[in-house]
């Protein structure tokens, strides 16, 4: 897995790649927390487009950022869900506490 | 030992880098077994939350322990016919497994963890546990073409 931060007015936007599992998604939550927790940036955002495979530790992971962001009162955003990602939220019957957006653009104006 | 069905034997670390490797070759297992695309995602998703659990539970994140990974053709009985399945059996010489926790967990409750366990239940079509001569075994079924209702069963 690859992760990159692009800061934009008041937004994180993170760009994730490959797969999150078991042995990345520690790599994943400790950026997002320390984004939510220590920055409190206000609005942050997951581009999930390339984003090949995630497993319970992933979606654990999304969960624990999303709570860190109802903590600080930040908006917590994911977009650019393709199949096996969109599958797998639905399976864990999470995908309604998310707030999902399709575009980078949505998800940066919503 | 010569096993009637069997397609694939791996002898695997629980070390979670390993994780990835199963995937692909699960993933072109299921596809030349000729599962469907959803189908051969669901099933490499339910054996990958299988060896996650047996790496953080059984063996409590030591990534040096011995996990046996069977994959067989089988024929398995359902409502009186003999249909056509992949079966999976993981062992694996870890702690053992809390049996009433394979239960699961209500997922009204939003917090991260327990999901695995949901996962692999969603994702198979039969799920059953033994735990033998200290030693855990997962048997996991995924029907070629999959009877309703698609609902995993447990055992003991």
């Amino acid at each position: 897995m690859q992760i990159s931060a692009r800061n934009l007015d008041k937004t994180t936007i993170f760009d994730i790649s490959g797969d999150i599992d078991l042995a990345t998604s520690p790599a994943l939550r400790k950026p997002l927390l320390r984004e939510l927790r220590e920055l409190r940036t206000p609005r942050v955002i997951l581009n999930l487009k390339a984003v090949r495979y995630i497993d319970s530790s992933g979606v654990a992971s999304l969960v624990e950022g999303l709570k860190a962001s109802r903590d600080v009162g930040s908006r917590f955003i994911l977009f650019g869900l393709n199949t096996t990602v969109r599958e797998v939220l639905q399976l864990s019957k999470l995908v309604k506490i998310f707030e999902i957006c399709e575009t980078e653009e949505q998800a940066t104006t919503a | 030992m010569n096993r009637p069905g069997l397609l694939l034997k791996m002898e695997l670390r629980s070390n979670p880098e390993t994780l990835c490797v199963v995937r692909g070759a699960l993933l072109q297992l299921a596809e030349h077994l000729g599962f469907p695309e959803s189908e051969c995602r669901a099933v490499v998703l339910g054996v990958d939350e299988a060896l996650t659990n047996i790496i953080r539970h059984a063996y409590g994140g030591s990534a040096d322990q011995p996990i046996e990974v069977v994959f067989s053709r089988i024929q398995e009985a359902w409502r009186g016919a003999n249909r056509e399945a992949l079966e999976i059996v993981l062992v694996d010489q870890g702690k053992k497994v809390d049996s009433a926790k394979l239960a699961g967990r209500a997922l009204e409750d939003v917090r991260p963890g327990g999901l695995g366990l949901h996962f692999i239940r969603e994702t198979m079509d039969a799920v059953e546990f033994r735990h033998t001569n200290g030693r855990n075994q997962l048997r996991l079924v995924k029907f070629l073409s999959v009877p309703e209702p698609h609902k995993g069963s447990q055992g003991e």
